[in-house]
């Protein structure tokens, strides 16, 4: 049994039914990549796993209990979300970032523990922005903003992370190190990552899960070099493909077709 | 279809004058009102009514109606706010400031320089509002101006209310003004305030087109080729014309900015060709109709018509505000 | 981390980190105010030594001396204080929960409301029930408005930006409502209601101010202070603050009746003095940053330095005429707002 898991969610946002019945069980300890084309619903979805969203109909369950009955701040110490492109006060400090995410542990009285002060540092340490601290977020590079913000998931020392698509607005070496930060936080300390990618290449080299929405459902999902062909490309994103190897590490990679003939 | 759109308002507006002149506390036969039209004597008081007091004040509702909206509809298009307005930006409230100041201190009190202080007090208010909400890497975000336009409204009307009270001059003249009415002004007024109206709305009708492109967003009007600086230059000038005279004869009516140009381009769509010419005959209707409304409010006494609009503008800014998209 | 301290103790258990900044910027203030109440206390048609003026705040003062400072001079400082400090601390809340540095209680409607309250209730209730009343009403204006924005931005929660917009709506309707209760106004409550909406704290006095609006701020501001946390998480937008376990909707709600509260009872005291909730926050973000536990009390301290530097010039830069300080504070706040927007537009 996985710890997250949507059972027949319906939801609709917006007035537009985005799922009548969606089924998802995320497995633990993996990095969970959700891919599909514009508008399919990936982030709804990241978003109700996260309980950001409550389901018309079916529940999402965390340890098997209903998401919604679990208080905010006991689910908040299980599972975070950084949701896409977020925007840091002005003025704001890395390290008062960072301490943000010790929210659902802090009290009235407590609101600066050893344990607190513990886990905003080891986060820090994690994502390499020690030396950042007391600099403004606004001051830094996307990258490194990016890795602040990923610091203070970190500092709510959950077990499961959920990031909507945690690579946009960053060039491509940006992108890499902010996967293999991921990564690392995946095999080290065996955290359930769930993350929504655009770029199906890298999602294929750094998921070992896969789940490609479409019409409201779970079109496919399993390893990528199980999953990811070219019917199933087209199918989900309407675009004709070659699927060749990964030189470097073999995952499936997508070659997409265009217009004019190939050579 | 949309010319006989436009013909029909044509008639709304003539009508809603006509109205406008026939009732009152006196009311007074359409046939009189007719009748003095064509053979104006002065004996007659009835006759007299209508020329002193009834048809300037018809027609300068219609002129300052048709002056806002069309304002208003220039101001949405250039900063692509749904809620830009002349009052709402902080325009009109500059243009007031300054008539307070000329007439209170200055002492000024002939229509033609007072309509020029309107205009530098819109001009320089507009220009703050503009620069202020356009500043930053992000642009015109639609917080951003709003915020600044209510601050700078803010501004202008605590200094107006202490200029008030430390003069202790003509306090209820000015307020009933401050609230925006077009009673107890004479045909006087108006001429001294047409010509610029005149200018701001060729100048408007003039852009219309370019507007259309630059509806689409600054990048992409530029690529097509337009100067998007010059247009929004020209189309400041207009705004600034527009509300600055208006101010100047009816003060800061609020609320026609901003309703009429979203009734408009409900029916006639975003083609700014007809929104223009649709807003000025239509913002004429609203306020030449709210006018009348506002005699009836509180018989005999009369309500100044910007609390009229005020009335019926909110629950049409409530609604345009909860349509718009959240971009925060 | 030699720049913060922390205190913990275990018995009960408590911990909270301080930024030696934020401590040393609060203590000055904190003297700045002290120092200015007992200066702008000498200051006036006869001018007092500030000696003097202590002399007579500790009870050894010569009985002239006692009447000046303790009777006419000083509720009216005090009231300058208490003022300050509550619309500034209302401005700082409504910022943060609005996450915009351009909100305040000026534009989001909630003076207007109090003014429109206080309007209403010198047209229908003036001379019949004693003005002792006039706080109230003020304070019930403010109450109304808030509750009808807070419904009418209410669409699956309460955006801030529909707040903002909707504010600005009514804030503008209010303003019409209230000019034109005025002009159908008697002279004298004409005259009264449009010093109150420009603000001024002329002629206050101890039992009538002072102890009025002294109980809301001893509530309201360590009320407002345990909510830090909860304005912080919430900076970082809906989505971050409800995925680490906070609810947005309920805090907001909370904050804003704080807000309302502070304002609210500032504004019936003092009247619809413009643009403190405005700067003193700006001003107290750039001396020690955006964390609001630190932010609140030196928003405070700021906004009570302004307004009552702001009286002082008020009162006796154009004597006799005693100006409202309302006129003075938008006067310097106004271009004060544009420098600052202008030097930090980029961050």
């Amino acid at each position: 049994m996985s710890m997250l898991e949507a059972k027949g969610i319906a939801l609709s946002y917006g007035g537009a039914h985005i799922f009548e019945h969606l089924n998802i069980a995320i497995p633990d300890g993996k990095i969970t990549v959700l891919i599909g084309s514009n508008g399919c619903g990936k982030s709804t979805l990241l978003r109700a796993l996260s309980k950001l969203l409550k389901p018309t109909n079916g529940e999402v369950t965390l340890n098997g209990k209903d998401l919604s009955t679990i208080p905010a701040k006991t689910a908040a110490k299980q599972l975070s979300l950084l949701p896409q492109g977020p925007i840091a006060p002005e003025g704001l400090t890395v390290l008062q970032l960072v301490k943000q995410g010790r929210y659902p542990y802090q009290s009235w009285l407590q609101q600066w523990s050893k344990e607190d002060e513990e886990a905003v540092q080891s986060a820090l340490r994690a994502t390499g922005i020690e030396e950042l601290a007391e600099r403004s977020v606004s001051s830094l590079s996307g990258g490194q903003r990016q890795r602040a913000w990923i610091a203070m998931t970190l500092a709510q020392q959950t077990d499961i992370i959920l990031l909507d698509e945690p690579t946009t607005y960053l060039d491509l070496t940006h992108q890499i190190e902010v996967l293999d930060l991921l990564q690392e936080m995946n095999e080290q300390d065996g955290r359930t990552i769930v993350m929504v990618l655009h770029d199906i290449n890298l999602a294929c080299r750094y998921a070992d899960h896969i789940a490609a929405v479409k019409n409201g459902v779970i079109y496919a999902q399993g390893a990528p070099s199980d999953i990811v062909d070219a019917s199933m490309i087209e199918e989900v994103f309407h675009l004709k493909c070659d699927v060749i190897q990964d030189p470097l590490y073999g995952t499936p990679m997508i070659v997409p077709h265009g217009r004019k003939k190939a050579k | 279809m949309r010319l006989t759109g436009l013909f029909l308002s044509f008639l709304l507006l003539g009508a809603a004058i006509i109205c406008s002149i026939a009732f009152g506390v006196t009311d007074i036969p359409i046939a009189t009102v007719f009748d003095s039209i064509l053979h104006y004597q002065s004996s007659i008081q009835e006759q007299l009514i209508i020329h002193t007091a009834r048809v300037p004040r018809a027609l300068i509702a219609a002129a300052a109606g048709a002056s806002l909206a069309v304002a208003g509809a220039l101001m949405q298009v250039v900063t692509r706010n749904p809620i830009a307005s002349p009052s709402v930006f902080g325009v009109n409230s500059g243009a007031s400031f300054m008539v307070v100041v000329a007439s209170g201190w200055l002492g000024i009190n002939a229509m033609q320089p007072l309509t020029l202080m309107a205009l530098l007090g819109a001009a320089i208010s507009g220009a703050i509002v503009f620069v202020l909400g356009s500043m930053g890497r992000d642009g015109m975000t639609p917080i951003k101006i709003t915020l600044a336009g209510a601050s700078i409204a803010a501004f202008f009307a605590s200094l107006t209310q202490g200029f008030m009270l430390s003069s202790g001059k003509m306090f209820d003249q000015v307020l009933v003004w401050l609230v925006g009415s077009v009673a107890g002004r004479d045909m006087h007024m108006l001429v001294s305030v047409l010509p610029y109206m005149a200018v701001g709305l060729v100048i408007a009708l003039a852009l219309s087109r370019h507007l259309n492109v630059l509806g689409m967003g600054d990048d992409i009007a530029q690529t097509l080729g337009q100067r998007t600086a010059y247009v929004k230059w020209m189309a400041s000038i207009a705004v600034i014309l527009l509300a600055g005279a208006s101010v100047a004869v009816a003060g800061p009516i609020a609320f026609v900015g901003i309703i009429i140009p979203h009734i408009v381009r409900y029916f006639v769509g975003a083609d700014y060709r007809w929104v223009i010419p649709y807003s000025a005959v239509l913002g004429g209707v609203l306020l030449v109709t709210a006018d009348i409304g506002s005699r009836y409010i509180a018989m005999p006494r009369e309500v100044p018509v910007g609390v009229m609009t005020a009335v019926i503008g909110v629950p049409f800014f409530v609604y345009i505000a909860r349509k718009g998209r959240q971009t925060t | 981390m030699s720049k913060y301290k922390t205190f913990r103790w275990d018995k009960p258990k408590l911990s909270y980190l301080l930024e030696h900044k934020t401590l040393w910027t609060a203590l000055i203030l904190l003297l700045l105010c002290i120092a200015g109440a007992i200066l702008s206390t000498g200051v006036g048609s006869q001018f007092i030594a500030p000696l003097d003026v202590i002399k007579s705040i500790i009870g050894k003062g010569s009985a002239m001396h006692d009447v000046i400072v303790l009777k006419l001079r000083l509720p009216r400082i005090v009231i300058a204080l208490l003022v300050g400090a509550a619309l500034a601390s209302a401005g700082a809340v409504l910022q943060g929960l609005i996450r915009n540095p351009l909100a305040s209680p000026d534009v989001t409607g909630i003076t207007e409301g109090a003014s429109l309250g206080t309007v209403l209730f010198l047209f229908f209730l003036g001379g019949q029930v004693s003005v002792h009343w006039m706080p109230v009403a003020a304070i019930l204006g403010a109450y109304a408005v808030t509750a009808i924005l807070y419904l009418l931005s209410w669409k699956n929660g309460a955006s801030p930006l529909r707040m903002v917009l909707i504010g600005t709506g009514l804030s503008a309707a209010f303003k019409s409502i209230s000019y034109m209760f005025i002009i159908a106004s008697p002279y004298f409550l004409a005259n009264r209601a449009m010093t109150f909406m420009t603000g001024s704290i002329y002629g206050s006095s101890w039992e009538k101010d002072v102890y009025t609006l002294l109980p809301w701020l001893i509530v309201l501001l360590p009320a407002t202070w345990l909510m830090a946390r909860h304005v912080n998480v919430q900076a970082l937008g809906d989505d971050v603050a409800g995925s680490a376990g906070a609810n947005v909707q309920k805090h907001r709600l909370i904050l804003l009746l704080l807000s309302v509260s502070l304002a609210g009872a500032a504004i019936a005291i003092g009247g619809a003095i413009a643009f403190i909730g405005l700067m003193a926050p700006h001003m107290a973000r750039k001396l020690v940053g955006s964390s609001f536990g630190g932010l609140l009390p030196v928003s405070a301290l700021i906004g009570a330095v302004i307004l009552l530097v702001s009286d002082l010039v008020a009162r006796t830069v154009f004597a006799p005429l005693d100006i409202p300080a309302g006129v003075f504070t938008a006067a310097i706040g106004a271009p004060f707002f544009l420098y600052m927007l202008y030097r930090h537009r980029n961050q």
